[in-house]
């Protein structure tokens, strides 16, 4: 059975009423949120069929610059979506801090990724090229925002500890040091502990994609550790940046403690 | 020590003209929200003036390394700031943060006998009470052993008997070593008869008040 199975309109059809079936019980629940359930399947389903039929025409005129435009296009996605997931105020220079750290760490990884584990030839392949960015990016995405809103909460909450330290001649990275440490460990958490649970606790989307389309389970779990160490690569990377250099935008030239007045929403 | 010239924060502070001489000590006393706390800020240049000049030793503060002049003045806040660690991590924490070597178990034993505070250097310093961390954050910057030492009411949790005893060593100490302190009191008589200046702030601006306290 190397064959996928291919779904016929009524099959997938049928797979709606899992939707009908939630709807069905929020409204007999009275929990007020039909009109949400009903838009996010609409939404996930013109997404998909939209990003289905561009991929098809990506992937029949494979050429470098539609594949590096694809890959910007996902990053500008990512990046405002890092915005919009901080909740605490955010200074123009932490965004662009965080945007650059999201093009050099993902692209550095994911290009050493390309080129070097997989060997990809050529190196624009879009069929490799966007899926495998695409999970690069998502990833560093989620372990950004949650290091940028651990950073940002820290430094607050904690505003008297960092200049009790500048008192007592601390450059500003020793002052923030330990909250800097503290973002980057909750940052890469979720990536350690999904190194951990893979295989037993869940089989990750990419292995069952491919095994559910005929590949041997033996490829499919080398593409995965691959994967999942270029992932783990890309965020700590990409984290690492943001840590870094963030945390050095809540201090001045004079090097002073300067946060934006608006205090962080807890 | 420090030339101060129309200086400015706001309606905050508003000094036309100040010297502090070095090796003195001088008090300061004032209202709550009379500027005291951001006087000091101005002076290891935690916070800038609107308009206006300091200089420290002829030269404009502006022109001096923030992180250099923070490690020759050195500031202790009001509220005793603790770091995670025993108390013997917490005394050394001044000397770290500034690059210095650590002191030794000598020292730091000799230190807590100085500001008068009888706890073992392992302990958790959460645990002890109000007094005894400012004593100990009291003790962190001593141990640094700066060019100038600026205290934002370091007694202000201490009783009177312990206030006056540690104030006084601390004050024959700097005078001991020929360093210049400026110290925040909430006491006007220990104002009056610590310092070789005494200055009084009212909304912002300071009145050199030394030796006429008895006038007030």
């Amino acid at each position: 059975m190397n064959e996928i199975i291919q779904l016929q309109l009524w099959q997938l059809a049928a797979a709606y009423l899992f939707v009908v079936l939630l709807i069905l019980l929020v409204k007999a629940r009275g929990i007020p949120r039909e009109k949400e359930i009903f838009l996010a399947s609409v939404r996930m389903t013109l997404q998909l069929i939209v990003t289905g039929y561009v991929l098809v025409l990506i992937f029949d005129n494979p050429h470098p610059a539609i594949t590096l435009f694809t890959l910007m296009v996902m990053q500008a996605f990512a990046v405002f979506n890092i915005y919009q997931r901080i909740k605490s105020p955010l200074t123009p220079a932490l965004k662009r801090i965080i945007a650059l750290a999201m093009i050099l760490g993902t692209g550095a990884s994911l290009f050493f990724f390309i080129l070097v584990v997989i060997r990809l030839v050529p190196w624009y392949h879009p069929q490799y090229f966007i899926p495998l960015g695409g999970m690069i990016i998502g990833n560093s995405m989620t372990g950004i925002a949650l290091g940028a809103g651990k950073l940002i909460d820290g430094v607050h909450q904690q505003r008297q500890l960092v200049e009790g330290a500048l008192m007592l001649g601390a450059t500003p990275a020793a002052a923030v040091r330990p909250l800097a440490n503290s973002a980057f460990d909750a940052a890469i958490l979720p990536t350690i502990n999904s190194m951990l649970g893979m295989g037993i606790v869940f089989l990750p989307g990419m292995m069952t994609g491919q095994i559910l389309s005929g590949v041997s389970p033996v490829t499919a779990i080398e593409y995965q550790i691959a994967i999942m160490l270029g992932i783990t690569g890309s965020v700590t990377l990409t984290v690492f940046l943001m840590v870094f250099y963030g945390s050095r935008s809540f201090f001045n030239q004079q090097q002073q403690l300067e946060l934006p007045a608006e205090p962080p929403r807890s | 020590m420090f030339q101060i010239n129309q200086l400015r924060v706001g309606s905050i502070l508003d000094i036309p003209a100040l010297t502090i001489e070095p090796q003195t000590i001088t008090c300061i006393n004032g209202e709550s929200g009379s500027g005291k706390s951001t006087f000091l800020r101005l002076l290891n240049r935690m916070i800038s003036p609107d308009t206006g000049t300091i200089n420290y030793q002829g030269t404009p503060l502006e022109e001096i390394d923030p992180v250099t002049l923070r490690r020759q003045v050195v500031m202790m806040s009001q509220e005793p700031l603790l770091f995670p660690g025993s108390i013997a991590d917490n005394l050394q924490m001044g000397l770290r943060f500034s690059e210095k070597p650590d002191a030794s178990g000598t020292e730091l034993a000799e230190m807590l006998r100085f500001v008068k505070l009888q706890q073992p250097l392992d302990k958790d310093p959460f645990k002890l009470s109000g007094g005894e961390k400012q004593r100990l954050a009291l003790g962190r910057v001593l141990l640094m052993n700066p060019d100038v030492l600026l205290l934002d009411e370091p007694s202000a949790s201490l009783d009177d008997e312990t206030e006056s005893f540690v104030l006084q060593r601390v004050v024959e100490r700097v005078h001991q070593q020929q360093k210049t302190l400026l110290l925040v009191t909430h006491s006007k008589t220990l104002a009056a008869s610590m310092g070789e200046k005494h200055l009084v702030f009212a909304h912002g601006t300071p009145r050199d008040v030394t030796g006429g306290i008895s006038h007030e």
